[in-house]
């Protein structure tokens, strides 16, 4: 399934997970990652933590709601995989960011940008073998 | 107050993800499709949030604390191990096989989409088997 280059909509909305990541910062004292943010949510040891955590995630889901309001339009979700590789996926990803400590908000936008070098191989890695296994899923396994 | 502000931040980075086309796995696959549809986008996307939070990073690190909490809150360890190695690894290839990574699907349960909240359980279902299986080999817990 081709998609469109969207360079200036991929560029401001990049803009605002920035801006999201400083503000957490320079309110809370937080890196942004939705690794740490989902984990937080269940971990019930903290209730102030508990607490600021699930308002982020409440905030994280209504955010494509006020998109609908603004735009009148319903982002795009266009899934071209089964559901078992949804699920596959998603057991995999789980594992893979907790041992790594984080995901593409908490090492690739916030480790980065304070120059990080746990974030900086992290990004490496992850970048890397999710080209790979793009690669040997479309174009090796056809699916 | 507290509690306020960050149901705005989250707001932020969902309107965020959702322009950005991070919640669209059929965006992010492509993205990683050289040898075939591939499609840029997603460059854009850490290229403009990095733009922003680097600047304003070396602003905010430049005041004694935050304005909410006590203090910073930033991960005191340095190590590059095998598990920070091996652990993003495997995050690229669930990335690679489902198309979305927590921060893109997270946003995306707001639209309703059903492959969203499938995710999501699954998620949830790899943060608790790697909570067990730490816990089981004695290893400190996760970070996460």
């Amino acid at each position: 399934m081709a998609t469109d280059f969207t360079p200036w909509q991929s560029l401001g909305g990049g803009a605002l997970i920035g801006l999201a990541a400083v503000l957490l910062m320079a309110l809370h004292g937080r890196i942004l990652g939705a690794t740490g943010i989902l984990g937080g949510v269940l971990r019930f040891a903290d209730w102030q933590d508990w607490w600021l955590k699930a308002a982020l995630l409440a905030g994280m889901a209504l955010g494509p709601l006020v998109v609908v309001m603004l735009t009148g339009q319903t982002p795009q979700v266009q899934v071209p995989i089964s559901n078992l590789a949804i699920v596959l996926g998603g057991v995999v990803v789980g594992v893979g960011v907790s041992y790594g400590g984080g995901c593409t908000s908490g090492h690739g936008v916030c480790g980065n940008a304070r120059f990080s070098r746990r974030s900086m191989v992290a990004t490496v890695t992850f970048m890397a073998t999710a080209f790979a296994t793009v690669y040997v899923t479309r174009h090796v396994m056809g699916v | 107050m507290r509690l306020v502000s960050a149901l705005l931040i989250g707001v932020i980075f969902g309107i965020g993800i959702a322009l950005s086309g991070m919640m669209n796995p059929a965006k992010v696959l492509n993205f990683f499709d050289l040898a075939g549809t591939w499609d840029p986008s997603l460059a854009l996307v850490m290229g403009g949030a990095l733009s922003v939070t680097i600047p304003g990073y070396w602003l905010v690190f430049r005041r004694p604390g935050p304005v909410q909490a006590p203090r910073f809150q930033l991960p005191d360890t340095r190590l590059i191990d095998r598990r920070l190695i091996l652990g993003s690894a495997t995050f690229g290839i669930g990335w690679g096989i489902a198309g979305f990574c927590p921060g893109g699907a997270l946003p995306a349960l707001g639209t309703g989409a059903p492959e969203a909240f499938l995710f999501v359980a699954a998620l949830i279902g790899g943060l608790m088997l790697a909570r067990a299986l730490q816990a089981r080999s004695q290893a400190p817990n996760p970070a996460i």
